[in-house]
């Protein structure tokens, strides 16, 4: 008998194992809502894979008979715009304060302090706020997401910027580097990689952030149609959308990584990746 | 010609001295290894050469001048670790300085200059014996081989004084010695002054053509910061007179294998009776 840890699945079976408990969740799905239909045929809390199918269809693949829009394309089209755009603003911002800040020290005592407090104010107590200063449309939900992502990317960039090896700093002064030279050919190129982890990371707090705006004043989106049709317990129509949801994300998180790998090669040589 | 004088340096921290009344003159062409026990402030010295550290009285002259108060080109300097920049594959590495002087904003030289800085690039990484290499990143190559990446990076600014601080202190035994002829060679070729802190008395007698050993002159045990460091000795030592190197030449990687058999079949020599012979091992081994 070998040590449990001395057990290694070989390729297919790693596959295989990687998928198992996908389908073991849809199967007790599937024999749950089975059993809760044959008791009650109006059942609507586990609605049956049909059911999905029909409301899908009605959702993505037909007009909309009062708008003449496909709601289901409509929302995500919104929500990813407001992700985009939200997710666009908080890189260039963080970039643009952080490696600054991280790097130049009249800059570091000045706005550190200040930019870790700033992280620290949860953006949903602030949600009012908002809807207040810049109303119920676009602005005040990508103004959400870059209030929440954007302080802690920058933080974060600036951290990373202290950890580069002082060495490295005064090797490139002996070289001629000026400021602007080193924080654009030295910090830059080494911070990037760790950006998007980070990235990565608040990918969660964004779709929350996204969400949570649109719940509360909408007019369309992925979130705003779940908390729609939860007056009428559409579970036919919530539970596909977070799904696609679920998808969407982790789709935006592969990107990301693919997007590291091509920029940064030489983070992830060695490392695996 | 580089004339390099340390008049009268002193470095506190708050109450502690650390470097006190430091008075040295190096002519041209000097290989000066500063030897000391930890602590003692060798470090500091360099770092105050480098303006990586200002010093809290007296002065650094290189020809006549006061230095800059800020590390600038005319000062290359290799450091122990971190001398390299990750991102940059090693040609890049070596292409970085010069390209930095003449693009203000990118950074960066296009056409005819640029063929002409990778042509130099390419002739210094041959000499450090990186030739084969020229597109791996720095996380790629072991220790010896960064360190040669991060001497051909200084040299390509043709500093007038290269610094190093403990260069080769992390390397192994025959990687060392490898290291040692490469910066023989380069130093002999490029005619600059080098001045390399260590802690290894045998490099510095083998290196230096001039030895400064830093260290305290009093101590106080009631309080050890009170007195400074100064130099307590000066040795010159002449290069034609050493004893040549006994390590066999060679290239890249290979040449670790090979000086490592020549260090193996020294120690085995040296071993002498208590190597046990083949046949009496396998005598023994019938025996068990």
């Amino acid at each position: 008998m070998k040590r449990a840890i001395n057990y290694v699945p070989s390729r297919p079976s790693a596959i295989l194992l990687a998928l198992l408990p996908f389908a073991l969740v849809l199967v007790i799905y599937a024999i749950g809502s089975e059993v809760r239909l044959a008791d009650n045929p109006s059942d609507k809390l586990m609605p049956s894979f049909g059911t999905f199918a029909d409301a899908i269809d009605r959702l993505a693949f037909q007009e909309n008979r009062r708008t003449g829009e496909y709601v289901f394309w409509t929302d995500t089209a919104i929500s990813l715009q407001r992700i985009f755009v939200g997710l666009a603003i908080s890189t260039v911002l963080c970039i643009v304060v952080g490696i600054p800040v991280g790097f130049l020290p009249y800059l570091r005592s000045a706005f550190g302090a200040f930019i870790s407090a700033f992280s620290l104010i949860p953006p949903l107590a602030v949600l009012p706020i908002l809807f207040i200063i810049f109303g119920l449309g676009e602005t005040s939900k990508i103004v959400l997401i870059v209030f929440g992502v954007a302080p802690f990317l920058a933080r974060d960039v600036a951290l990373t910027v202290a950890q580069i090896p002082r060495e490295q700093i005064v090797k490139a002064q002996t070289l001629g580097a000026s400021t602007w030279q080193m924080m654009t050919l030295v910090v830059f190129p080494q911070v990037l990689p760790r950006l998007f982890d980070s990235l990565r990371l608040s990918l969660g707090a964004t779709w929350l952030f996204l969400i949570a705006a649109e719940a509360i004043a909408s007019e369309g989106g992925l979130g705003y149609r779940i908390f729609l049709v939860r007056r009428y317990l559409s579970m036919d129509v919530i539970l596909p959308y977070v799904a696609w949801i679920t998808l969407l994300a982790f789709l935006m998180d592969y990107g990301l990584v693919l997007a590291s790998r091509a920029s940064s090669r030489w983070y992830h040589i060695g490392r695996g990746a | 010609m580089t004339h390099i004088a340390i008049r009268h340096l002193t470095k506190e921290y708050g109450a502690a001295t650390i470097l006190d009344n430091v008075s040295v003159e190096l002519p041209d062409h000097e290989f000066c290894v500063v030897l000391g026990p930890s602590g003692a402030g060798k470090t500091t010295l360099l770092r105050i050469l480098l303006s990586q550290e200002a010093a809290t009285r007296g002065e650094v002259l290189i020809d006549g001048k006061p230095i800059d108060s800020e590390p600038q080109p005319d000062r290359g300097v290799v450091f122990q670790r971190y001398s390299v920049f990750p991102h940059k594959t090693v040609l890049a590495n070596v292409m970085m300085g010069p390209q930095l002087a003449a693009a203000p904003v990118t950074g960066r030289m296009w056409g005819q200059k640029r063929r002409a800085l990778r042509e130099r690039a390419l002739a210094l990484l041959d000499e450090v014996g990186l030739a084969a290499h020229l597109d791996k990143y720095p996380t790629q190559l072991s220790g010896g081989m960064q360190q040669r990446l991060a001497i051909a990076q200084a040299l390509i600014m043709e500093p007038k004084v290269l610094l190093l601080d403990e260069p080769f202190g992390a390397l192994d035994q025959s990687t060392k010695k490898a290291m040692h002829r490469l910066i023989l060679d380069l130093w002999q070729k490029n005619k600059m002054t080098i001045v390399m802190v260590t802690h290894d008395i045998q490099e510095a007698f083998t290196l230096g053509t001039r030895i400064l050993m830093v260290d305290k002159r009093r101590r106080d045990p009631q309080a050890p910061e009170a007195y400074g460091s100064t130099i307590t000795e000066d040795i010159r030592l002449d290069p034609a007179k050493k004893p040549p190197l006994s390590v066999v030449e060679g290239e890249g990687d290979g040449e670790d294998a090979h000086s490592m058999r020549a260090i193996f079949a020294q120690w085995r020599a040296r071993a002498g009776d208590a190597v046990i012979s083949d046949e009496v091992a396998e005598g023994l081994k019938a025996v068990v």
